[in-house]
């Protein structure tokens, strides 16, 4: 009846993850209770569980990375603690098949729920107005995209109370992801979490391309969008390109383990390099779909508060493309210790190292847009200028790991655990906060505490530097990724210093909520009115704070790059006379009631529960055709309501 | 030697980016009134050459440092020597490593003894899953993998013990998953040899067959001959030949 799922799947017995699990158990209930008692359902229920605004999309996308970023680290601070102590004979506090569960749940929730959905939240949020139209291309899909990362996420984090995570390394490589040696439903959770979020992404991916090429402000030529709108195009058709690959990959091992073929098994003719190969050929351009919107985000805080131009725009735009088709030809940089022979390695690494060209252009473009600037410190230019100087280092150990011979001896070391983080910490991460802390005052229309802001940005910077800089010596030392417990005591001094680097980390992560918190009880002396708090220069700036749900009562004539600054020169806009009625899309319970269905669906294959997984794919299915054959999905603004909301946006300004 | 050529090369880029991004970031601050302001200078012609070309300089003087290092330091290329290259063959269990010497017929596990100044010839697999055997103070590392075979050729110029590991994650007993290399001179080698062959059990299909469940630990375990075809029957294994699945827990 309930296929592998019985009692013994709580871990009773075990205090750490028992404890994990009381507290994760009694926080869902506790915010539950809270919107109930507080009335706050229909609410949630109308404005953000059903709403298809790629604005509240974005948002919610947002939260989730925030959310899930914290789970992530206390993964990480976790791990940090014990290798702290666990040096010579020592064993630390976490048992090996507990220590390997962290760090595979650190890897995955930090990659695909914290890091992708923060950049698709910025980018679904962002690029609609920045490109000066009223939604994205499919915005029930939209919804749908989201609620199944979600889904996704909340498998991952069931897993912390039902059964076991993965304990195979966020990339689950075969042989050890087989049945034969990971027996538990570990693998499981970490297949069917990422193959339903991984279809999310992919719709989010189609929907983001199709928006960019077929809906644009009237005059956003290409060579007029922004440049964040340059790098969201580019992620997203890496997404389109790649995460096939991706849900392929997971569903080959997925039989191999439901149904016992032999495409990557020690028996049968399997090969466990081919999944290595394939899992990589989605890897590597992953990297860039993460990053390449962080560049964007970076392009964008740059120009906007040195109150310059952007250096070189075709130069970025270029470099960006040329990002983007290089990063599908490197991914066997991976795993030069294979031993494919030393031209193969080498027409690898020098193709991972072709890669530094653009980027450095990228670098070098910052530079000069900084150049015979007006610089404001405001918290976005922290983090970007803390990004360029980081980032200049991890690029060049990038570089260095690119040259096979010493790949060889930094392979799979402390040295690559240093300089991913060097990058995704340094670029992803810093590129996300530098967006948040941007465009917080557009989504909210409130700008967020600039003082703690600061504080949690130089938290996370010199956190960094003391978490990471003694993983790059480790690594010339000889230590390895992923031990539970080392018996060389001289690694201790190191680790323990890394420690206090994740201390000072949190620093920054608690300083984040509480500029969120104080900023919040504070609002009423922080409102945006103008809608353009930071003198912006893109079109996301000339609405109001928060923009209405159809972004723009009247699409902008966009004449040249940087729209809204040349509208800015040019003098007041004029209000037209009469306002045509506009098409909005209708909220839709569409996504919400499939991704539930998809999460029971997972969690029934996940208990080989062959029931209720057809129950719950065959619900999932019929909630996608119910809603599209019967929804209605247009509503309409009349002229009138247009014109009075815009009377209505315009009487502080002018009184101002 | 390539990792500080390399890092060099780099530094010579790097080092000026992160300084002319500091000091640009605090003359161009908006309270400097000394600061020239241009607000719509945002080409350059000859700034674009310089910002691509530097770059692409960079990265083909590194191209070339990559591609001869790639081919000199290949692992599977045979080391230069007047020495008569000495054979280990290599497999990694759970979680412990399985080392025969084909030429002499003994066989040791999680332990290495090799003469100094000879060129070791590595040829490995796995029996379970992937690992990857590396020896950090004598070079490269190389991936084990069961049904395929890889190989690494080092050398030990000096005496002495040399700690070696896997590189790469296998499962519960991967932290412990280390052996020892001892390099000795050629005549202390030889008393090993002969005093392996005086003692320890043979390493024949059932001694094998003990070997195969999960276990860790770095217990040490010598044979005093081995089957010669044991080590090409585990890359091309027999259901019997592979490792027994893990216990659920």
């Amino acid at each position: 009846m309930f296929g592998k799922l019985n009692w013994g799947a709580i871990p009773f017995d075990q205090p750490i993850p028992m404890a994990a699990s009381l507290f994760i158990v009694v926080g869902v209930l506790g915010v539950l209770a809270l919107v109930s008692w507080k009335g706050w359902w229909p609410y949630l229920w109308r404005e953000w569980l059903t709403s298809v605004d790629h604005k509240r999309i974005g948002v919610m996308y947002v939260l989730l990375a925030l959310v899930l970023l914290v789970r992530g680290f206390i993964d990480a601070i976790m791990m940090r603690s014990q290798l702290a102590i666990a040096a010579g004979g020592a064993q630390g506090y976490l048992p090996p098949e507990h220590y390997d569960q962290i760090f595979s749940a650190h890897g995955t929730i930090m990659i695909f729920f914290m890091a992708m959905p923060f950049m698709i939240g910025l980018m679904n949020f962002v690029v609609p107005l920045q490109l000066g139209v009223r939604d994205v291309a499919f915005p029930v899909l939209n919804a749908i995209s989201f609620w199944l990362t979600a889904s996704g996420a909340l498998l991952v984090n069931i897993s912390l109370v039902v059964g076991e995570f993965a304990r195979t390394g966020w990339l689950a490589y075969p042989p050890l992801s087989e049945l034969q040696f990971s027996p538990g439903v570990g693998v499981d959770y970490y297949l069917w979490a990422l193959q339903i979020s991984g279809i999310g992404t992919l719709l989010a991916g189609i929907n983001m391309v199709t928006t960019i090429l077929k809906l644009r402000a009237p005059g956003m030529t290409y060579m007029r969008m922004p440049v964040f709108c340059w790098t969201a195009l580019c992620s997203s058709m890496l997404i389109v390109a790649a995460f096939p690959i991706l849900t392929a990959t997971f569903g080959m091992l997925l039989l191999d383990r439901y149904v016992g073929m032999h495409f990557f098994t020690n028996d049968g003719g399997g090969n466990c390099m081919l999944y290595v190969n394939l899992i990589w050929a989605w890897g590597h351009p992953e990297v860039y779909i993460l990053v390449l919107p962080a560049f964007g985000i970076f392009s964008e805080v740059i120009a906007t508060f040195s109150g310059k131009q952007l250096f070189g725009y075709r130069s970025m735009v270029v470099a960006t493309l040329a990002i983007c088709v290089l990063s599908f030809m490197v991914w066997l940089h991976h795993f030069f210790t294979m031993g494919a022979g030393a031209d193969v390695n080498a027409v690898f690494g020098i193709m991972s190292m072709i890669i530094a060209i653009p980027t450095g252009v990228k670098l070098f473009n910052w530079l000069f847009t900084l150049y015979r600037g007006r610089i404001r410190f405001e918290v976005p230019v922290l983090w970007a200028i803390g990004f360029m100087v980081t980032f200049a280092i991890g690029g060049m150990t990038g570089v260095l790991m690119a040259v096979p011979p010493a790949d060889f001896v930094l392979h799979n070391s402390l040295f690559l655990v240093a300089h991913f983080h060097n990058v995704i910490i340094g670029a992803v991460l810093f590129g996300a906060m530098a967006g948040y802390n941007y465009w917080f005052p557009k989504a909210f229309g409130f700008t967020l505490d600039k003082r703690l802001g600061t504080v949690s940005f130089w938290c996370w910077l010199i956190g960094f530097y003391l978490a990471f800089m003694p993983l790059y010596i480790l690594g010339l030392l000889g230590m390895t990724r992923r031990m539970q417990h080392y018996a060389d005591t001289s690694w201790q001094p190191y680790l323990i210093v890394a420690e206090v680097g994740a201390v000072v980390i949190l620093g920054g992560i608690v300083a984040t909520i509480a500029q969120l918190v104080v900023s919040i009880r504070t609002r009423a002396s922080r409102r945006d009115l103008d809608g353009d708090p930071s003198g912006g220069r893109t079109l996301e700036w000339s609405t109001p704070s928060p923009p209405p749900a159809y972004n723009f009562a009247v699409l902008p004539e966009v004449e040249s790059l940087d729209a809204f600054w040349a509208m800015k020169q040019r003098g007041p806009v004029v209000t037209p006379e009469r306002y045509d009625a506009i098409e909005v899309p209708k909220n839709s319970a569409n996504g919400f009631v499939t991704a539930f269905f998809a999460v029971i669906t997972g969690f029934a294959m996940i208990w080989h529960i062959w029931w209720l997984a057809s129950l719950g794919v065959d619900s999932a299915v019929l909630t996608l055709l119910a809603f599209g054959w019967m929804e209605r999905t247009a509503g309409e603004v009349s002229g009138e309501q247009l014109a009075e909301a815009e009377r209505a946006r315009l009487r502080p300004m002018e009184s101002a | 030697m390539i990792l500080i050529n390399a890092t060099a090369i780099m530094l010579v880029v790097v080092l000026p980016v992160i300084v002319l991004t500091l000091s640009f970031a605090w003359w161009y601050r908006a309270s400097n009134a000394r600061a020239i302001y241009h607000p719509d200078w945002s080409y350059s012609g000859h700034l674009e050459l310089v910002t691509w070309s530097i770059p692409a300089m960079i990265v083909i003087l590194l191209a070339a440092v990559g591609w001869i290092g790639s081919h000199a330091l290949d692992p599977a290329r045979k080391l230069q020597s007047d020495t008569r290259p000495l054979r280990i063959e290599v497999v990694s269990l759970d979680w412990k490593w399985l080392f025969i010497y084909p030429d002499h017929r003994v066989a040791a596990v999680n332990q290495i003894v090799i003469p100094t100044g000879t060129p070791i010839e590595f040829t490995l697999t796995s029996a379970s899953v992937m690992n990857s055997f590396f020896v950090p103070q004598l070079g490269s590392q190389i991936y084990t993998m069961p049904g395929m075979t890889t190989r690494v050729n080092l050398l030990a110029e000096r005496a002495g013990d040399y700690p070696g590991l896997s590189a790469n994650f296998s499962g519960d007993g991967f932290s412990d998953m280390r052996f020892l290399v001892h390099a000795v001179t050629a005549s202390d080698f030889e008393s090993w040899l002969a005093h392996m062959r005086g003692e320890g059990p043979t390493l024949d299909a059932d001694a094998y067959s003990r070997l195969l469940p999960a276990g860790s630990g770095t217990t040490i375990q010598t044979y005093r001959s081995v089957d010669p075809g044991l080590f090409e029957r585990i890359v091309h294994p027999t259901a019997r030949m592979t490792a027994a699945p893990r216990a659920q827990d």
